[in-house]
């Protein structure tokens, strides 16, 4: 007798989520597990943006910094830069300097970035803002606002701030990012809540919370992984937009992208050593579900890329 | 069925308040309104009770026996309070249980008090190690305590296992583990063990409005599965049992003609059953 390899099937799938106007590009949209294209349909590649900030990126490490020099005291130097010199498909812009600890940038200067940054690129592009509750929902608002009909992602609406931010994004035909801190149910129930306000769930983009190779990615890991069992297996169809690994941001905090040689030549190379450490804490994400990436060091974008290649083949 | 009413618990503010004023008033009305819910036994949980933790015990259950006939069910971590409770127990009510031994050495002197007062014990099946992962787990703990109870000369048939109810809205798994559980301990041995549950903890965590949907039903399944005892809303599992009939009739697939109650019914099985993600707005969607 042959062997047959055994094939799971289901009955939930992915939604497909557009993003950009002018050079457009879509995610999501498989009904199987990530990369088991050999049991289903992926019709799309998991999609990395590049991320840029309103402000210089002075707490950024060196290694990473290195690569923007010369273009990131401009918002919008740096993007034309990511997209032009760097091919990036999307961009992620974060509005970093808004929070109130930070430059506390109002968010009139932070309408005047997005609006700049929107007619420099020609990708889609992502606008976060500074992960300050009360902060976002007045500054995403504006932005949301500025960028009207350029189909944009808006994020992240949280549990304490979602009224708004889908408020806004809903008038003005943006995409939404709904971010709620490493916990499945909670996740499901701030979707739940979104979309009861009348934001379609084929808009939405779930953030279950990101974190970096070593700090506490197996709690990501797995919550990503339960969202794409219930929203394949039990078809649930609130835990069926794609998912966004926010990498970047978590992986250039830890001290495995910060510590010279000097400090531990045990570690080896610091600049190997960082680029990997984003580049595998990116890969984890992609496998355990992720549609979305946002990331900073174009080394290990172009890793990720190739082992999507392979793993697409 | 033994109900066991769990109102009378340290965490609630006003019992709190009245044990520490030895205040008889509030702790004897909700002895009476828990009897008088159906309630066969009254749980008088003082928490750890490390300072008097006996003379509190004590005040309990003579406090309790004094306006309600019925059995004390002794639940602290401290031994001492509960042989103080156990030394003036009147047991022309029933016997007393003691909540709870455990797989953890530290709880094994609990069973030489059920073994010295001859008394019923709950055995929850936990060891020093951290939460069981699955039904297995809990199986395999309950037998190391089946074995300690006979070792300390307590029979059987005196012994609870207690699963180990955890809530849904954050182990959503372990609600379907613990029917799982339930249903392995009636197995393990002739006649079959006796299996007690702490009822609400299901619902601990969940919106107000849910919590006793969540516990009426789960607790229906816990009843198919074989349980035995709940310490639990005695209000609230009257309701259940009136409700049963329904509650039957739509796992069997029949029309109850009250759409909404069928819905709710079905989706809250669904949550328990782990066929549809937990979230507080599951009835909603």
């Amino acid at each position: 007798m042959s062997y047959t390899a055994p094939k799971e099937t289901y009955s939930g799938k992915i939604f497909e989520v557009t993003i950009g106007t002018e050079r457009p590009v879509t995610f999501g949209g498989e009904n199987v597990l990530p990369f088991h294209g050999f049991e289903g349909s992926i019709p799309h590649r998991p999609v990395i943006a590049y991320e840029i900030q309103d402000v210089p990126p002075d707490d950024w490490p060196e290694t990473v910094k290195a690569v923007y020099n010369g273009v990131a005291n401009d918002p919008v130097s740096w993007a034309r830069f990511c997209e032009e010199k760097l091919n990036a498909k999307a961009i992620a812009l974060r509005l970093i300097g808004t929070h109130p600890d930070r430059e506390n940038r109002s968010s009139e200067e932070a309408r005047k970035v997005v609006l700049e940054v929107l007619s420099a690129i020609k990708v889609p592009l992502i606008i976060l803002g500074s992960n300050h509750v009360e902060k976002d929902s007045e500054v995403l608002v504006a932005c949301a606002e500025a960028a009207k009909d350029k189909n944009c992602i808006i994020g992240k609406a949280q549990e304490g701030n979602y009224k708004t931010i889908t408020a806004a994004a809903m008038a003005h035909n943006h995409k939404l990012i709904a971010m709620s801190e490493l916990d499945i149910n909670l996740s499901k129930q701030l979707n739940i809540l979104i979309t009861q306000m009348g934001f379609p769930k084929e808009r939405l983009i779930t953030d279950p919370m990101c974190s970096a190779l070593g700090y506490g990615i197996e709690y990501t890991y797995s919550v990503m992984e339960r969202i794409r069992l219930a929203a394949l297996a039990q078809n649930d169809q609130v835990m069926q937009p794609p998912i966004l690994g926010d990498v970047g941001t978590y992986v250039w905090k830890v001290k495995e992208t910060q510590a010279s040689e000097e400090e531990v030549p045990q570690w080896g190379s610091l600049k190997e050593r960082s680029i990997a450490w984003e580049a595998v804490t990116a890969v984890a994400m992609l496998i355990a579900g992720a549609e979305l990436l946002i990331m900073r060091h174009p080394e290990a974008v172009k890793a990720v890329e190739r082992f999507i290649d392979e793993l697409m083949q | 069925m033994l109900i066991i009413g769990e109102k009378l618990s340290i965490i609630a503010k006003r019992v709190r308040e009245a044990m520490l004023k030895r205040d008889k008033g509030p702790i004897q009305e909700i002895a009476k309104a828990q009897w008088q819910a159906g309630a066969s036994m009254i749980d008088a949980n003082i928490g750890p009770a490390e300072d008097g933790g006996e003379s509190l015990m004590e005040w309990m259950v003579t406090t309790i026996q004094e306006a309600v006939p019925l059995p004390v069910c002794l639940d602290t971590t401290n031994y001492k309070a509960v042989e103080a409770g156990l030394k003036v127990h009147n047991n022309q009510w029933g016997r007393p249980l003691i909540n709870s031994t455990s797989n953890d050495p530290e709880r094994f002197p609990m069973l030489e008090l059920a073994a010295k007062y001859n008394c019923q014990i709950i055995g929850l099946t936990v060891g020093k190690g951290g939460l069981p992962a699955d039904a297995g787990e809990r199986a395999a703990i309950a037998a190391e305590i089946m074995a300690r109870a006979m070792e300390y000369g307590v029979p059987l048939e005196d012994l609870y296992l207690d699963p180990l109810v955890l809530q849904i809205a954050t182990s959503q798994d372990h609600a379907l583990k613990v029917i799982e559980a339930v249903k392995l301990f009636k197995e393990m041995n002739d006649p079959p063990m006796k299996t007690v549950v702490g009822l609400s903890n299901i619902s601990n965590g969940c919106p107000k409005e849910l919590r006793p949907i969540i516990n009426k039903y789960y607790f229906l399944m816990l009843l198919d599965a074989g349980l035995d005892a709940a310490i639990a809303d005695p209000k609230e599992m009257a309701e259940a049992m009136e409700e049963r009939p329904l509650f039957e009739a739509v796992l069997a697939g029949k029309d109850i003609g009250d759409q909404r109650r069928a819905m709710v019914i079905k989706k809250t099985v669904d949550i328990i059953m782990g066929r549809t993600l937990y979230a507080h707005s599951y009835l909603e969607m």
